[in-house]
């Protein structure tokens, strides 16, 4: 037995601790939206306005209050998974290993020919898998507990993007999987970095959710959120005097951050652009007397892109979707741009709420704008309500294009932000 | 100027008793928690064991409200926060509330709400389109588990960063490694941090026992979980939280803070091999390991104590023994070893947390917490697994590690702060 010693041995610093702060670079999208299948796609349909929200048809929601959602359309799943992963994988997982695997290959990246321990996965999650989950839940109630999947300890639970994108690209690195609602996604980006700066090359990242089934439903209902408009061109208008709360979606998107020397050194195809500042802040206990933390996320963020509000080209909004949110984002975007200072879109007008999926897409979003110089518009909304001085991005609008600010709240008080920049 | 993080403060709610002490007290006398499971009738089940515990919300402190409002993990999480702010003695309302951040771990969320509200709205399971007409206010705070890290982060005070680590069965190691992170670079001087879980309901039941990972010994509860013994036949569900408080090493040092220990060293890997399966050569877990050490500068010489995953099934234990040969060399055969599930259960994502509230009590104290229930070495698993008895020893540099479903690896290294500086 080796007596305890009091002064370890002490080993010289690991060769791999990067010297100085390298750049994290966007080189890789992989979208399922409900307005579009794939980035083109997508993007296609977002910069013309069209939306993909409708009556929802996953399962029959004509009993509840809310009956409006966005479906990914067109997406068969035996296409892109395989056969053995199909009885193990909720649409949600398999929505996500699609938007991965597209990400991946679009990035021009053969998982083989990097370090297995230099490549890592840190998606966000919200409620988990929940139409697996409900589906074993009622096997379980209904039937007896012989009837639940075997699959069940890990297809619903909120791990399980990450786990399975990790497997099926042997990516060995360090990963994770955060949660804080509809901030996620931009707190997975913002972790993807972190990674990135202490010398992982890879990390695929972003979100990916679907929670339309009733057992999804249900809790958005109880959140007294959800708008209770029918008609669907009407039921999700962020920032209009006629805002009724939030529609739900489902869908995302991957990304891939890479250390921008390596993605350099193995000749990526395409850098869409860098993740230049991030920041999250969780607001006070409500009644505490004390102000949201949302501006205060912006402006961490902006200081830790070295950039001041004036150098911000456009922002993407959380959008929540009811007024009295709504009310509170666009007085913290006037308290930092002035008065209609900067222009301010809400794509997800067009695709719903997608949970953990909303930021990563919102993000994704962002740098395709940076790419093509476009601002995409906030479909469905003619004007902003003249109580909030912004100026609302209504239709695709051309622009120079070199800063992008990205926000998000997630329910119960977070707040992220994220600044990307076109590539030079 | 490397930012160092050590832990001031600590919060527990375990099986066997709320509160630090007596959570040691069970963990050094070599008690066990586990019993049968009386939360629901279990006989359908056919591992019926659980390490529950008796926790008694109101009497823990909590308000009426909060009882209502919040799941049973995120009620262990608030009165572990409170626990833990207390015993760092720092006064939060002196602080820069926007340099406090929240990370807590937790695996499978409000599962045991979700549940009872499940059958509720669905009659029983009977229907599909579940009735929102029965959904409760607190439903969509239990549907997303984000809500207990904003439970936790306004209960201590904290603006910064807040988010939930949700890595299965690392998640309680995961969350602290975010935390350290966190204050390292700079975005925060105070992390409160920790994981909690509640996992035992009948759904949790079900899909362990569709994979035989839980434990048949339903005669003997007691005993139930034997990490590696060679009668070991599974793992038990457990359930608690830890939360602990981390400040970054020179502004603890100026307020004269109570330090229990330095995170030196945390890594996470995946083995990207298989949802629920492992290799039993350890190889990823190993690599956790040596990426751990590195970042703390230390030797594998330097390790002193591990406190093992163990979770008691026939894989997990040939795995981890692997990686610590692995990682570890010779010396591994010379390094005590224990598994504290052997006493309180397996917690899912809090056990990381409540392993690592040991392991620094453990270098408090002097005394290392044996793995109970060992009375048969395992011929195939040949360290020094503790058994039984609790062993006084100076300790100064420990090694924790987990395992979880998803393939995820993940190693944390506890060191004195005045060892040789970096």
């Amino acid at each position: 037995m080796t007596a305890s010693p009091t002064a370890p041995a002490v080993r010289p610093a690991a060769a791999t601790a990067p010297a100085v702060r390298t750049t994290a670079v966007v080189t890789g999208l992989g979208i399922a939206a409900p307005n579009g299948l794939g980035t083109e796609d997508y993007w296609k349909a977002t910069l013309a306005g069209e939306s993909g929200l409708g009556r929802v048809t996953r399962f029959d929601p004509s009993q509840y209050p809310s009956t409006v959602g966005g479906e990914v359309p067109g997406y068969v799943a035996e296409e892109h998974i395989p056969s053995r992963l199909m009885p193990q994988t909720d649409h949600m997982t398999r929505l996500a290993l699609t938007a991965a695997d597209w990400a991946v290959a679009d990035a021009g990246i053969v998982p083989g020919d990097l370090p297995e321990y230099g490549m890592g996965v840190v998606t966000a999650a919200s409620g988990g898998a929940v139409e697996f989950g409900q589906r074993e839940l009622q096997n379980l109630w209904s039937q007896g507990k012989e009837y639940v999947s075997a699959y069940q300890s890990f297809a619903w639970f909120y791990a399980v993007n990450t786990g399975q994108i990790s497997i099926r690209h042997k990516m060995r690195g360090p990963s994770g999987v955060l949660l804080t609602e509809q901030a996620g996604g931009i707190d997975s980006i913002g972790h993807a970095r972190r990674h990135v700066r202490k010398g992982v090359p890879v990390v695929v990242t972003g979100g990916v959710d679907a929670a339309l089934c009733p057992w999804g439903w249900v809790p958005q209902i109880a959140s007294g959120l959800m708008s209770t408009e029918s008609d669907p061109s009407r039921a999700y208008l962020p920032f209009s005097a006629e805002a009724s709360g939030y529609v739900p979606g489902e869908g995302g998107a991957i990304l891939i951050v890479e250390d921008a020397e390596s993605a350099r050194e193995r000749g990526a195809e395409r850098v869409y652009g860098t993740v230049a500042g991030y920041a999250a802040t969780l607001d006070p206990a409500p009644g505490s007397g004390r102000p949201s933390a949302l501006r205060r996320a912006a402006e961490n963020a902006l200081a830790d892109a070295g950039l001041a509000p004036s150098d911000v080209d456009v922002v993407f909004a959380d959008a929540a979707g009811t007024p009295e949110l709504d009310r509170a984002e666009a007085g913290v975007l006037e308290e930092l741009f002035g008065a209609r200072g900067v222009p301010v879109t809400a794509p997800k007008s067009m695709t719903g709420r997608l949970l953990a999926g909303g930021a990563a897409l919102d993000a994704a979003t962002a740098l395709l704008a940076l790419r093509d110089g476009v601002i995409p518009p906030t479909a469905g909304v003619a004007e902003a309500d003249p109580g909030h001085r912004i100026d609302l991005v209504t239709a695709a609008r051309e622009a120079d294009l070199r800063t992008a600010l990205v926000l998000a709240r997630g329910h119960g008080g977070f707040n992220a932000a994220l600044v990307l920049r076109r590539a030079d | 100027m490397v930012r160092r993080v050590v832990i001031t403060g600590l919060g527990v709610v375990a099986p066997g008793g709320v509160g630090v002490k007596e959570y040691w007290e069970l963990l050094t006398a070599g008690r066990t928690a586990t019993r049968a499971i009386s939360f629901y009738d279990a006989s359908p089940f056919r591992s019926r064991v659980a390490a529950e515990c008796d926790f008694d919300p109101a009497a823990a402190g909590l308000s009426p409200q909060e009882i209502r409002r919040l799941d049973r993990a995120a009620q262990f999480a608030v009165v572990s926060t409170r626990e833990a702010l207390a015993d760092s003695g720092l006064d939060v309302s002196a602080l820069d509330p926007s340099r406090i951040g929240t990370s807590l771990g937790s695996a499978v969320g409000c599962t045991t709400s979700l549940e009872r509200e499940y059958v509720v709205v669905s009659d029983g399971g009977r229907k599909w389109n579940v009735d929102h007409e029965y959904a409760v206010p607190e439903l969509y705070r239990h549907f997303v588990p984000s809500s207990m890290a904003a439970e936790v982060g306004q209960e201590a005070g904290a603006e910064g960063p807040a988010a939930v680590v949700s890595t299965g069965c690392t998640s309680g190691l995961d969350s602290l490694g975010h935390a350290v992170e966190l204050i390292r670079e700079g975005t925060c001087d105070v992390m409160i941090a920790g994981a909690t879980e509640a996992p035992i309901s009948p759904i949790t039941s079900a899909c362990f026992d569709a994979i035989h990972a839980t434990t048949p010994r339903n005669d003997t509860p007691e005993s139930a979980c034997r990490p590696f013994d060679r009668t070991r036949s599974g793992l038990v569900l457990g359930e608690g939280a830890a939360i602990l408080v981390l400040e970054e090493l020179e502004s603890a040092r100026r307020r004269g803070a109570h330090i229990y220990a330095e995170i030196a060293g945390f890594a996470a890997r995946c083995n990207a091999y298989h949802m629920t399966g492992l290799k039993p050569d350890g190889r990823e877990m190993a690599e956790a390991i040596d990426a751990a050490m590195d970042e703390a500068r230390l030797d594998p010489t330097a390790i002193d104590y591990i406190n093992a995953h163990g979770s008691g099934t026939k894989m997990n234990d040939r795995h981890e023994t692997g990686a610590f040969k692995r990682s570890l060399g010779d010396h591994a055969y010379a390094t005590p070893i224990s598994s504290i599930k052997s006493m309180i259960g397996h917690s899912l994502g809090a056990i990381g947390s409540l392993e690592i509230a040991a392991c620094a009590l453990a270098m408090e104290h002097g005394v290392l917490p044996p793995t109970a229930n060992l009375h048969e070495p395992d011929p195939e698993l040949d360290l020094d697994y503790i058994p039984l008895t609790a062993r006084e020893r100076k300790t100064d540099t420990v090694l924790s590690v987990g395992s979880g479903f998803g393939g995820f690896q993940s190693a944390m290294l506890l060191a004195r702060p005045e060892r040789s500086a970096r």
